[in-house]
């Protein structure tokens, strides 16, 4: 054994044993480690700043700038009742705000502002821990509002950032950049350790308990219309769903898909009324037959959408009277289903008396000019066909203009302001418009809401819908012929219907940026995005029950039960874990050093054989001397040996051509 | 250590988990070099392991009840660190190698500062090592100066400075790191109160690193003893000799003529080294003078009949110094053992020796 030295390797590490409290939990933290913590909380809680009220934005950047000063200053930190009068101030105002203490927007805002103000009381290790867990659990909590793409690789540079301040606290005062290396290793052999358990570990499908009310974001359509609702969403670029047709795609001007069906109206407001029982929808003449997988977004609500009529889905749904398709519940996840779809159709050629009746319902009061108008048609025309065309050709004829932005409608009779005074309007004043000119004039009629278009991304081949896609219809019926699809819209801005938003509004009219054409390069660039993210949602964030299923069984696992998972999961983890281990214990030996003296040992062991024994305080000298004067024909192998060992061990020639020559010298050598 | 088990349970149960440490942790004590091997770490998850255990969880079913797929991403990222970082502990700790050094005796009263020589023979640094005695119940930091520090950040910052020139307190722990291929000496401080020999006892050396979720440690007990000398009583005049000791007041010419150098011998004293010889290089030697036997006394513990057993040690010891100091020739005479006069750093040991073990029971005094 060589003597001890106290030569220090470069290096951060401390040079001198200090001497500290016991407990690591109530040692004290530098100023870097402070200085970290605070970074990482401004990280975690960045992103929420999207969607929380401004105040609790500025109050939590305030409380973190303020202990930035105090730790700059080397200042006391606050007193303990201030910080119980701040905490108790800040949950009334959240109070105020929400008007409720219990749902989960109210969650994270707490959890937000006690974090920052724990901040404050950041003294000890034991404070920094917590911190830390409650930095982990912050960006849990951004995935409730974003999952895309870069909030995943903000949220894993968040963690890098939490893991080098967390190593901060075991590692004394070790600089930056081997901290940083640390994380970054750690992190590289945690990766393909999730991979296994993020494909193997069982999916419990569903909720596990009742959620609060605003559990999941809610954009998209509503199940009620009424004026300015459908412009409002024209302007959100968010997608709605992605549809893959298996053959042919139809053409973009037959793109209806379908969605909630409007029946009440109450002069401002549709809705879907209450429906009574009634005979199942029958479709009969079938036309055009399409087949095609949508990825719906969640939306919140049960109802599926699907092109116009709708024959087939792939999950177990409920198609209503009014070809509706709704799920059991609410949805929350993307979802990913088939369906088969008749351009070409006849829909409910007979309808029950009950059901044309709720078609025909207006506020009786409302709108005397409107039903003159639907009067006039009535007494002049013979049949429906014509009164749905003298309609069609009204709007059509008369100088009404298409508009994002229509002038309110204030009073009392909304339909007749829109049609003789105003006639600027979007798709639902027309749908809305229509439908009661209909009903006025004696045919059943009704608002159906939906998406209507589709944007083509040649690289995916598939089709993107947006909610600047959404879109306001009406379907009126006539004997025999069942309900048929009248999109008033179309009269007035064809364009909306065969090209798009875009097409069919002035350029100077603010738009989604992907609502408008571009330039090829941007399309491009923005298609090849949205297939990128539409692979990403199907394959990490829509990896459910069934894709794991599809997934596993593409595997080759013969019989997939939670059992077999747990135990592949457990052979895979641990198979993974020894190679890791491996690899990291193998740095445990130490290279050229410990060769020489391995060498060194098994020449002694030679020597063993005449009775020479190295005593353990023996010296290489030493005992080489002793072993010259026991043999003196070994002297010149013996003297050899020493000498090259005594340069590899004490006289820095550790290197690979020294240590060959010892290896050399010590096999050669023979008693 | 005590973290781990202080939970209570029934006394059948507690037996049963004495007699399982006993049986695990069995040790002998030990001399020469260890390497802690495989066999000799242990490791357990901490409390903050636990907590974070269950912050996991929580995690966990907030992904299942929200259906987060990135959720469960993240998890599962921070529960295979975790593991991982169990791996890690354990490999901050393995094939150290650890060996008991000299420890240079004491006064009762004062830190007795016990050497280990550790040895990193790998490629890999090693972080924050601690080595704490458990046996001590007195080890834990005092708790009062904790709660006194966690009042103001800023009081914090000076005190601890202070704390590390100052005096050590009782039971530190020795907190330092090892760079790869480094070896380093680590001094142990044990506060002593008896004289005798004061063993190390069983320490830990132990390391939360890289996240403090898993304490790994493993026990060290060397055969290495530190000697305490009695603590020495209060400045007091040497004794008068009585004539009839027939060696009495041998008064001897207290001229201290320079007379000559010789060659340098283990055990001189450092201030009568030739320093000016040193610096013109002739070599280590040591000056002597004609009158280096100034006084010649007999330390009788006779002298104090009227004393207990540990004053009259503490005296004597008193008076070995002070006439240590004083250049004087003295002689030691305990009941049993008579350590005739001489003088120098080599005699003074041998009296503070047969002082500290006065009448003790017969006990292995190796030191490594």
């Amino acid at each position: 054994m060589n003597k001890p030295t106290s030569n220090l390797s470069p290096g951060n590490l401390s040079p001198n044993p200090t001497r500290g409290q016991c407990n690591l939990a109530t040692r004290h933290l530098s100023l870097a480690a402070i200085y970290g913590l605070i970074a990482c909380i401004f990280l975690v809680i960045a992103p929420h700043a999207e969607h929380l009220p401004p105040w609790v934005s500025v109050l939590a950047a305030t409380l973190m700038g303020w202990r930035i000063y105090l730790a700059y200053k080397n200042l006391l930190l606050p007193k303990r009742w201030l910080l119980t009068l701040i905490t108790l101030a800040c949950v009334v105002s959240i109070f105020l705000t929400f008007r409720t203490l219990f749902s989960r927007e109210v969650g994270v805002t707490l959890l937000i502002l006690l974090t920052t103000l724990k901040l404050l009381e950041l003294r000890t290790q034991r404070d920094a821990i917590v911190t830390i867990y409650l930095a982990c659990f912050i960006i849990i909590t951004n995935f409730f509002y974003s999952q895309s793409m870069p909030t995943a690789l903000f949220m894993l540079f968040t963690l890098v950032a939490i893991l080098t301040t967390w190593l901060h606290l075991q590692t004394g005062d070790l600089g930056f950049r081997p901290r940083l290396r640390m994380a970054l290793i750690l992190l590289a052999q945690a990766i393909p350790l999730t991979i296994i358990l993020f494909l193997l570990f069982p999916r419990v499908p569903g909720p596990l308990w009742g959620l609060p009310h605003d559990a999941y974001s809610t954009s998209g359509l509503d199940d009620t219309m009424s004026p300015g609702s459908l412009s409002k969403l024209s302007l959100s670029e968010a997608v709605a769903f992605r549809a893959q047709f298996a053959a042919a795609p139809p053409m973009r001007e037959q793109m209806y898909w379908r969605g909630p069906v409007l029946w009440a109206f109450d002069g401002r407001t549709w809705t879907a009324g209450t429906a009574p029982a009634s005979k199942p929808a029958t479709l009969d003449t079938l036309q055009n037959s399409q087949d095609y997988t949508i990825t719906l977004e969640p939306h919140n609500k049960k109802w599926l959408f699907a092109l116009e009529m709708p024959t087939k889905i792939s999950i177990p749904s409920r198609v209503t009277d009014d070809f509706q398709i709704l799920l059991p519940n609410n949805i929350i996840a993307r979802v990913r289903y088939t369906a088969q779809s008749h351009l070409g159709f006849r829909a409910n050629a007979e309808e029950t008396e009950q059901q044309l009746q709720r078609a025909l319902t207006l506020p009786a009061t409302l709108n005397p000019r409107a039903r003159q108008l639907a009067a006039e048609w009535r007494s002049t025309l013979n049949n429906s066909e014509a009164i749905v065309r003298a309609a069609f050709t009204y709007f059509n004829r008369e100088k009404f203009e298409y508009t994002l932005e229509p002038p309110p409608l204030p009073g009392l009779h909304t339909v007749d302001d829109f049609i003789f005074n105003t006639r600027k309007g979007f798709c639902e004043h027309y749908a809305s418009s229509f439908v009661f000119l209909m009903r006025a004039a004696g045919i059943p009629a009704r608002v159906v809401t939906g998406y209507q278009g589709a944007e083509y991304n040649e690289l995916g081949n598939y089709y993107i819908v947006r909610q600047s896609d959404a879109h306001a219809w009406a379907e009126v019926w006539i004997a025999g012929r069942g309900w048929i699809r009248i999109d008033p819209t179309a009269a007035i801005a064809p364009s909306r219907v065969q090209s798009g938003l875009a097409a069919s509004l002035p350029d100077s009219v603010i738009l989604p940026f992907m609502a408008r054409t571009q330039s090829p390069l941007l399309r491009n660039l923005r298609l090849n995005l949205d297939s990128l993210t539409n692979q990403w949602n199907q394959w990490v964030l829509g990896y459910n029950t069934e894709q794991q299923f599809a997934f596993l069984t593409r595997l080759g696992m013969q019989s997939i039960t939670w059992q077999n998972m747990v135990i592949s999961l457990i052979i895979g983890l641990a198979a993974l874990i020894g190679i890791f281990a491996l690899l990291m214990l193998r740095h445990l030996k130490g290279r050229n050093v410990d060769m020489a003296q391995r060498l060194y040992l098994k020449f002694c062991h030679k020597l063993v054989k005449i009775n020479l024994v190295r005593a353990e305080h023996e010296g290489a000298k030493d005992f080489a001397a002793r072993a010259i004067k026991a043999s003196p024909q070994l002297t010149a192998a013996v003297t050899h040996i020493t000498n090259l060992y005594l340069g590899v061990r004490y006289g820095g020639e550790a290197n690979s051509a020294a240590i060959r020559a010892l290896r050399h010298a010590v096999t050669s050598f023979k008693i | 250590m005590a973290n781990f088990y202080s939970q209570r349970s029934a006394p059948v149960f507690d037996a049963l988990k004495q007699a399982f440490r006993k049986w695990l942790f069995r040790q002998k004590i030990e001399r020469g070099t260890v390497t802690l091997t495989q066999r000799r770490i242990f490791i357990l998850p901490t409390r903050r392991g636990v907590g974070f255990g269950v912050l996991l969880l929580l995690m966990l079913v907030g992904d299942i009840n929200y259906g987060l797929s990135l959720g469960y991403v993240m998890t599962f990222l921070l529960a295979t660190m975790a593991v991982m970082s169990m791996l890690y502990a354990f490999r901050n700790l393995a094939n150290l190698q650890v060996q008991a050094g000299h420890c240079e005796a004491v006064f009762a009263g004062e830190m007795a500062q016990f050497v280990f020589h550790f040895y990193n023979n790998s490629n890999l640094p090693r972080y924050q090592l601690t080595l704490k005695n458990r046996n001590n119940p007195d080890a834990t930091p005092q708790p009062k100066n904790i709660t006194k520090k966690k009042f103001s950040f800023r009081k914090q910052v000076s005190s601890a400075k202070i704390n590390f020139s100052n005096e050590v307190p009782q039971g530190d722990n020795v907190i330092f790191d090892l760079a790869a291929q480094q070896n380093l000496t680590v001094k142990f401080p044990l506060p002593t109160s008896t004289r005798g020999w004061l063993s190390s006892g069983r320490l830990t050396l132990y390391t939360e690193f890289p996240l403090g979720l898993f304490h790994a440690w493993s026990y060290l007990q060397f055969d290495t003893s530190c000697l305490v000398y009695p603590h020495p009583a209060a400045p007091l005049p040497l004794p008068i000799q009585h004539d009839k000791d027939g060696l009495g007041l041998t008064q001897i010419k207290g001229d201290e003529d320079f007379s000559g150098v010789r060659d340098y011998v283990t055990g001189d004293a450092l201030t009568h080294i030739a320093w000016k010889a040193l610096a013109r290089e002739q070599g280590l030697q040591v000056k002597q003078f004609s009158d280096q036997v100034g006084q010649q006394i007999w330390l009788d513990w006779h002298h104090l009949p009227h004393l207990v057993t540990e004053a009259k040690l503490a005296v004597l010891t008193r008076w070995v110094l002070t006439a240590n100091e004083q250049k004087m020739r003295y002689g030691l005479r305990l009941p049993k053992i008579e350590i005739f006069p001489s003088h120098g750093d080599g005699h003074r040991a041998e009296c503070l020796k047969a002082l500290a073990l006065f009448d003790l029971p017969q006990q292995s005094t190796s030191t490594a």
